[in-house]
């Protein structure tokens, strides 16, 4: 296990606003930023080929550098060569890539690979009920910040007697620090008021009370921000029965995926919200719930929203908000056409619809656009 | 149903097991029972059963009086023999005291016992320390949607089955390096496909046309792997009953938009936790849903979220529903099959009464306004009572 140490996350002042995080890299050749592009399966490639049809569109000065990683192969050449361009590059917008159950234990899983290499820590995913989506719950806003790169997906497991399988859940206290001193930043940058930390440390005395007690050492640091901690099972029921409780949530990973997902259910489908993986250096968005969407692969049904709304958080991330702003005004707007609905949140809509009314959106504000 | 009660048994070895002596014998006759019905722990002392109750902490020993009460007033032939343990005290003997007249009885009714984050790591869940010592391998939870609760989604029937002594609960935990903490998560093969056996068992004796193993072998391979494996393995035993697996992640999504596509769901430990407690929120709340473990040889019923409830207890406003139903559960496994449908009746029929609603389902009743209720009920209906 590589010894990390912890470093204090850089900040930047811009029209007096500390920026959290990272310094993007450099543009290059006239202001244009570079960034690699993984489509990945399933819905991957032919969302991506939307978000770069609606930037070409929006004359957004970013041009990308695609990576193909075949989940089919066994080696791990094309996963390195995607590693390699966003250590290049700084930055990436990615698809889900497929993980093959029927494949040997011994191929791990590429997006898992991604992330620990990269040691992209916090999972950033931001839960608003939209206005134009009809869902069971309303008023939802909840910020889920989830550990990456450690938990129960170490991929360590072994099958010491034949029968038996032990996996290893690794908690570190260096790491749980870390997600806890971001959660805090970040609640504290947005003006939210209350973290709630998601454990099971009832059970798992050692591990999640280690990461539980890291959680409370960093929120002294904050007086001005509530801290509580909440079981996971208690925390999920209470998710489906008053989900406007909570304010920003912090937890280990595997917690953090299954909670992400009930969120994600609760403001009307994976379609719909974006999610964001950043590190020390390098920044990586994705759809929240990384789902391939095989079975709804290159039929037109798929739901750009998500693909477009983590593609507007690249461009805040790039520091290009203008851009940003207009991107997600457009696709609020056009989410509030019910006509325009696909598949997922009980419409008709096919994809291409979608990022046409999008795109004449943009236009009709009278932004520099290319033809439509 | 336990194990044994699924296997029939043959007249001719009925009067070997009579009174007290069938405990003597009671682990060699095991053996020979293997191939015959399981009988109850048998009645003693003309007809009536004893029955462990472990009050437990928080709202859990109200609740249990409230038990007693309604089993008192209808002539429900049992008696509670109650063995407290204090979840404060760092010895054992509590509830290794409770796990013997577990064993000695066979079945009980307990409520949950509070595991306090201050003790030291050394100090083990209660729960789990009695789950895992009487291998109670198999937790069973009924999620139905009630008629006369007000819920955002409509018709839900689902069963979870999961693995109640391995997974993540292993408890083995080490820090090897400062800092750096280890958890275990243990999965076999055998307790895998004992698990997926009792759950297509179940799935088939309950009519059941669907089994949804849960897990995330994309990710824990080897783990999760295995136990997919084994449930695939045992489905193909049972071809009348169609299995299909989901990741746990799409499918609590998939439970908070439209549960109705579930049936039967089978899982390891954490996320059977996790699931049933989602569940559980989609139906109404941890005040209605009862939950059951069962074991090779006994029976454990208690709600089917587990909890204390320290902020509501003594304030008479906890809901009774979850833990009177365990109850009629426990009477069902005691095959006093008629004492259970009546309370069961009552129970259901008071809970269509929104006027009767306790806090946790948005209204204002207490606890012994719906106790009350439930025997008002069982009055009107005919049988034998003692007066109110």
């Amino acid at each position: 296990m590589q010894n990390y140490k912890y470093f204090p996350l850089k900040l930047r002042t811009v029209d007096n606003v500390k920026m959290l995080m990272l310094q993007p890299p450099p543009a290059k050749y006239g202001g244009r930023h570079t960034v690699t592009l993984i489509p990945g399966d399933g819905i991957g490639p032919e969302l991506l080929n939307h978000v770069r049809e609606v930037f070409r569109f929006s004359c957004v000065p970013v041009d990308f550098e695609v990576v193909h990683v075949n989940s089919a192969l066994e080696t791990e050449v094309d996963i390195n060569n995607a590693i390699t361009a966003i250590r290049r590059n700084g930055v990436a917008l990615k698809g889900n890539i497929e993980t093959k159950h029927t494949m040997a234990p011994s191929v791990k899983s590429r997006n898992n690979l991604l992330r620990t290499s990269l040691d992209l820590f916090a999972n950033v995913m931001h839960c608003q009920s939209l206005p134009g989506v009809q869902t069971r719950h309303k008023n939802i806003d909840i910020m889920i910040i989830r550990e990456n790169t450690e938990g129960e997906y170490s991929s360590l497991e072994h099958e010491s007697v034949s029968g038996v399988v032990e996996s290893l859940k690794i908690i570190t206290r260096n790491n749980s620090l870390r997600i806890a001193e971001y959660a805090f930043r970040l609640a504290r940058e947005k003006g939210r008021r209350k973290v709630t930390a998601v454990h099971k440390a009832n059970i798992m005395k050692l591990g999640d009370g280690l990461f539980l007690e890291c959680c409370r050492e960093v929120a002294s640091g904050y007086p001005d921000i509530t801290f509580e901690s909440m079981i996971v099972d208690n925390t999920t029921m209470q998710l489906v029965s008053k989900p406007q409780q909570f304010d920003v949530m912090v937890m280990p990973n595997l917690y953090g995926n299954i909670v992400s997902n009930v969120c994600a259910g609760l403001v009307g489908g994976p379609g719909l919200v974006p999610g964001a993986n950043y590190g020390r250096d390098y920044a990586v968005f994705e759809t929240a719930t990384r789902n391939t969407g095989k079975s709804i692969a290159n039929r037109n049904i798929a739901n750009p929203t998500a693909m477009l709304l983590a593609s507007c958080m690249m461009l805040d991330h790039l520091e290009l908000y203008d851009h940003a702003s207009s991107i997600r005004n457009a696709v609020l707007t056009t989410m509030n056409e019910t006509r325009l609905h696909t598949a997922d949140i009980g419409g008709q809509g096919t994809t291409l619809e979608v990022v046409q009314s999008i795109m004449r959106f943009i236009q009709s504000k009278g932004q520099l656009t290319s033809d439509l | 149903m336990t194990t044994r009660s699924l296997r029939s048994l043959s007249g001719a070895l009925k009067p070997l097991f009579n009174g007290h002596l069938s405990r003597v014998y009671g682990v060699s006759a095991c053996n020979q029972r293997h191939k015959s019905t399981y009988a109850p722990p048998p009645a003693r002392y003309g007809g009536r059963h004893t029955v462990t109750l472990i009050p437990g902490d928080g709202i859990g020993p109200e609740l249990a009086n409230h038990v007693r009460e309604l089993f008192r007033f209808c002539c429900v032939p049992v008696d509670f023999e109650v063995v407290n343990v204090d979840s404060s005290m760092a010895s054992e003997d509590d509830i290794n005291n409770a796990i013997m007249a577990i064993r000695r009885n066979g079945v009980a009714l307990k409520g949950n016992i509070e595991t306090n984050h201050n003790l030291p790591p050394s100090y083990k869940s209660r729960n789990n320390l009695l789950r895992t010592t009487l291998d109670l391998y198999a937790n069973v939870m009924h999620c139905q949607s009630l008629p006369g609760v007000r819920t955002r989604h409509r018709n839900i029937d689902i069963m979870i089955i999961r693995e109640n002594t391995e997974g993540e609960y292993s408890s083995l935990e080490h820090e090897n390096v400062p800092g750096v903490v280890e958890c275990l998560k243990i999965i076999t093969k055998t307790k895998s496909l004992r698990i997926a056996d009792y759950a297509f068992r179940t799935a088939r004796a309950k009519g059941r046309r669907r089994v949804t193993a849960v897990h995330k072998a994309n990710i824990m391979k080897l783990g999760d792997g295995l136990f997919l494996e084994c449930c695939k393995e045992v489905a193909c035993g049972y071809p009348e009953i169609s299995f299909d697996s989901m990741i746990v992640d799409n499918t609590s999504m998939q439970l908070v938009s439209r549960p109705q596509q579930f049936d039967v769901m089978v899982m390891p430990n954490l996320y059977g936790n996790i699931v049933s407690n989602v569940c559980a929120g989609l139906v109404g709340g941890p005040g209605l849903v009862p939950g059951a473990n069962y074991g090779e040889d006994y029976a454990v019923f208690e709600t089917g979220t587990r909890n204390t409830g320290k902020s509501i207890a003594n304030r008479n406003s906890a809901n009774p529903t979850a833990m009177l139903l365990a109850s009629c559960l426990l009477l069902d496994h005691l095959r006093l099959h008629a004492y259970a449908s009546m309370i069961r009746r009552a129970i259901l029929s008071t809970v269509t009464e929104t006027r009767l609603h306790t806090a946790d389902l948005g209204g204002q009743g207490s606890t012994s306004d719906v106790v009350q209720s439930i025997m008002n009920a069982i009055q009107s209906t005919g049988p034998q009572t003692l007066s109110i």
